[in-house]
C-alpha cells in the first residue's frame, strides 16, 4: 500500500546510526500584510527512537512553527519553507508528494495538541475519531474499528473504555480528553511523536499523570519524542536532551541535566533563574529584562542582544554561529552547543 | 428531550389561539365583505342580510371566531362565497405548493452548499469572488424581476423550458419556477455556508483531522462540512416552512394553482373564509417547522442538551 515508506525502511537499516528525524537549517516564513514575519531561521535537530528530546522556548520562538512545518500542517499560505531539508529515515519530507506525507501523517509521524477540547471534533464521538485512524490507514470495518479504539483507550487508562467508547469530547474531563489524543497518535504505533505543550492546558496534578503516561508509553513502543514546551519542570523529568529555541533559531542544545546545571547561554541561564524556588518564598521572581523580539524586524547580529546583561558589540552585529561547548581543559561537551560569542565566559565565568 | 416536546407543543396552544384570532380581526378590518361581493352595485338588503345569516357574519366578532375554532376540530374551515369549501381549496392547492417547493429546496440545499463549500475553501479566489458577486445580485433584485426576466428568456426567447405550468404539474415545467423561488435562499445559504466553512477551516479539530494523516476528501467532507452544517440547517429548516406557505410573487408569474395563488385571490376578492383558512394552515406549519428545527440542533450538535 505505501510503497515509498516500505522503500525508505531498508535504507534505514543499512545505516543504523541515522537519527529517525533531523531538521537541516530550516527557514520559515510568514507574509502578512504586516510584512514578512521570519518565525523559523536556521533550525538544526535530530531526534533518534527511543530519544525524548524537549524543544523549550517562549510564545513566538518558533518551536510550534517548526512543529507544524514537520507534520505538513502548516497553512501556506501564508507560511512558506524558504529553505532547509526534513529528513525522515533520511528523506527528505520536503520534497515528497502531498499523498506521501499524507500516509507517513499520523502512521509515522504522530502529533500531541496542546488544547484537547478544540483539537478533537466537537460532533463525533471519541470512538468514531480514535476508529478513523485504522479505517483510513488500514482499511479496518467500523466494527473493527471501534474494537480497537475501546482498546486505544484501556491503554491510555481511560476507566470503562468499553462504555465511553460512544461519548463524545465534551463529556470528558481535561485530563482524560488528553488521554484520548495521546491515543489517538498512538494508534498505529508510529516512529516519532511530537507533543506540542501537551500539559500546558490541565491541571497540575493532572499534569504529571500525563507527562508519565506518555513517557511510559514512549519508553514501551520505543518511538521518538520531541516535546515542545515552555514549561521547565516537565522537561527536566523526561527529555533526554533540550534544544532552547529564541527568535526562530536554536541558541542552546544539551544534555538535559548538564543545561540545567550549567547553562552556557545568557538566555538559557535567564530562563532558569526565573523559575520560582521553594527557598526564596517572599522574594521577588526573576524576570528576564525586555520582550522577545518583534518577527518582523529581529534584532542585528544576536536576537537576544538588546535583552541581554553581557551583550558587546560583537553580539549587536554579529549573528553567533552554534558554538561546539568545550570544558575548561579544552575537551568537547558532547551534545552541547551554544550560540553564543560568549559562551566560555557565561559557562565558565 | 420528550418532556421538552411535550412543552414545546403545549407552548404552541396560546401562539396558535393568539395569531388566529389576530389574522380574523385583520381581515374583518378590511371592511365589509358582503358589500365587496357586490362590487359597484349596492347590494340588495335582504340577500345581504341573508348572506351575512348564512355565513355568521351578523353576530359579535368574537362569537363569529368562537364558532370557527370549533369547527375547525370537525376539519371545517369554512366555505366560501361562491359554495367551495376551504377544504377541497387546499386539498387542490397543497399538492402544487408541495411540488413547487420540493424542487426549489433541492436546488436550493445542491446549489447554495455547494457554492459556499467550494468558496469557503477558496477564500479570495477567483471562484469565491464570483461566487460573492453573483449571490449579492441575486439577493438585490426582487424576485418578480428574475421571475418575468427568466421567464421571458428562459421560456419564451430561447424556449428551453416551458414558460408557465399550468395544471399539468412535471418537473419540467417546475424547473424554471423552482430556479426563480429558490434563487434568493440559495445565496443566503451560500454565504452562510461560506463565513461556517471558512470559519472553522481554521478550527483546531480539522487541523488534527489533516495531522492524522487523512484524505483531503475526508477531512472537508466529515470534518469540516459536519460541523460547518449546523447553522446552515437551521436556516434550511426554517425556510422549509416559508416555502411550504406558498409563494405569492412565483405562483402568479408562473400560473401555479399553489396556496400562494389562492391566498392572493383570497385577500384579492376579500374572500375571509380563504384567507383564515389557509393562514390557519400556515401558521400551524410554521410552528411545526420551528420545532422540528430546534430538536434537529441536538441531533447535528451533540453538546446541546434539552431541559
Amino acid at each position: 500500500m505505501t510503497t515509498v515508506i516500505e522503500k525508505a525502511e531498508p535504507a534505514d537499516r543499512l545505516t543504523p546510526g541515522t537519527p529517525l528525524l533531523e531538521v537541516r537549517d530550516l527557514h520559515v516564513e510568514f507574509k502578512t500584510r504586516d510584512g514578512v514575519a521570519k518565525a523559523v531561521n536556521g533550525v538544526n535537530y535530530s531526534v533518534a527512537a527511543g530519544e525524548t528530546l524537549a524543544v523549550l522556548g517562549e510564545s513566538g520562538s518558533g518551536k510550534s512553527v517548526t512543529a507544524q512545518t514537520i507534520m505538513g500542517i502548516l497553512d501556506m499560505p501564508p507560511g512558506r519553507v524558504t529553505a532547509g531539508e526534513i529528513l525522515y529515515r533520511g528523506q527528505d519530507m520536503l520534497k515528497m508528494s502531498n499523498e506521501q506525507r499524507r500516509r507517513i501523517r499520523g502512521r509515522k509521524i504522530a502529533m500531541i495538541f496542546q488544547d484537547a477540547l478544540s483539537s478533537l471534533n466537537p460532533v463525533l464521538s471519541v470512538g468514531y475519531q480514535l476508529g478513523e485512524m485504522f479505517r483510513v490507514h488500514e482499511g479496518a470495518s467500523k466494527k473493527e474499528a471501534k474494537a480497537k479504539a475501546v482498546e486505544l483507550m484501556d491503554r491510555v487508562r481511560i476507566p470503562a473504555a468499553a462504555q465511553r467508547v460512544d461519548d463524545y469530547p465534551h463529556q470528558f474531563s481535561g485530563g482524560m480528553r488528553q488521554r484520548i489524543m495521546i491515543a489517538m497518535a498512538l494508534a498505529l504505533q508510529p516512529d516519532l511523536i511530537i507533543a506540542d505543550e501537551p500539559t500546558t492546558a490541565l491541571d497540575v496534578t493532572v499534569q504529571a499523570q500525563v507527562m508519565d503516561l506518555l513517557a511510559e508509553l514512549q519508553a514501551e513502543y520505543n518511538m521518538g519524542l520531541i516535546l515542545i514546551t515552555h514549561d521547565l519542570g516537565v522537561v527536566a523529568d523526561v527529555a533526554d536532551k533540550i534544544a532552547v529555541m529564541y527568535a526562530g533559531r536554536i541558541v542552546e542544545t544539551a544534555p538535559v541535566h548538564e543545561l540545567y546545571k550549567n547553562p552556557a547561554h545568557p538566555y538559557t541561564k535567564g530562563l532558569l533563574r526565573s523559575i520560582p524556588r521553594l527557598d526564596q518564598k517572599g522574594g521577588d521572581l526573576y524576570a528576564i529584562k525586555g520582550l522577545p523580539p518583534n518577527l518582523y524586524k529581529v534584532p542585528s547580529g544576536c536576537a537576544f542582544n538588546p535583552r541581554c546583561d553581557a551583550a558587546t558589540d560583537l553580539c549587536r552585529t554579529e549573528i553567533p554561529a552554534l558554538h561546539q561547548v568545550l570544558d575548561k581543559d579544552g575537551a568537547e561537551l558532547e551534545g552541547r552547543r551554544s550560540a553564543c560569542h560568549l559562551w566560555k565566559e557565561t559557562l565558565h565565568g | 428531550m420528550g418532556r421538552y416536546v411535550i412543552r414545546r407543543l403545549l407552548q404552541m396552544i396560546p401562539v396558535f389561539l393568539g395569531s388566529t384570532f389576530l389574522i380574523f380581526v385583520m381581515v374583518h378590518a378590511l371592511g365589509d365583505p358582503v358589500n365587496a361581493l357586490f362590487g359597484d352595485r349596492a347590494p340588495d338588503p335582504v340577500v345581504a342580510a341573508q348572506i351575512r345569516k348564512q355565513y355568521n357574519l351578523d353576530e359579535p366578532l368574537w362569537l363569529q371566531y368562537l364558532i370557527y375554532m370549533g369547527n375547525l376540530f370537525r376539519w371545517d374551515f369554512g366555505t366560501t362565497f361562491n359554495g367551495q369549501s376551504v377544504t377541497s381549496l387546499l386539498a387542490t392547492a397543497y399538492p402544487a405548493t408541495i411540488k413547487l417547493t420540493a424542487v426549489a429546496f433541492t436546488i436550493e440545499v445542491i446549489f447554495g452548499v455547494g457554492f459556499g463549500l467550494i468558496s469557503g475553501l477558496r477564500r479570495g479566489g477567483w471562484s469565491d469572488n464570483t461566487v460573492l458577486i453573483f449571490t449579492l445580485i441575486v439577493i438585490s433584485i426582487p424576485t418578480f424581476v428574475t421571475g418575468y426576466v427568466l421567464q421571458y428568456l428562459v421560456g419564451v426567447q430561447w424556449g428551453i423550458l416551458p414558460a408557465t405550468a399550468g395544471e399539468d404539474l412535471t418537473l419540467e415545467s417546475l424547473l424554471l419556477p423552482g430556479i426563480v423561488l429558490a434563487s434568493v435562499s440559495l445565496a443566503y445559504v451560500a454565504r452562510l455556508t461560506r463565513t461556517t466553512v471558512a470559519e472553522n477551516s481554521r478550527a483546531d479539530f480539522v487541523r488534527t483531522a489533516v495531522a492524522k494523516g487523512l484524505p483531503r476528501r475526508r477531512v472537508v467532507l466529515n470534518h469540516l462540512l459536519r460541523n460547518s452544517l449546523i447553522p446552515v440547517v437551521t436556516f434550511l429548516g426554517a425556510d422549509l416552512g416559508a416555502l411550504m406557505g406558498g409563494a405569492l410573487v412565483t405562483e402568479r408569474i408562473f400560473n401555479i394553482h399553489g396556496v400562494g395563488f389562492y391566498l392572493y385571490q383570497g385577500i384579492v376578492r376579500q374572500n375571509t373564509a380563504t384567507v383564515v383558512g389557509f393562514v390557519t394552515i400556515l401558521i400551524i406549519i410554521y410552528l411545526a417547522a420551528n420545532l422540528l428545527v430546534d430538536l434537529l440542533y441536538a441531533v447535528l450538535d451533540p453538546r446541546i442538551r434539552y431541559a
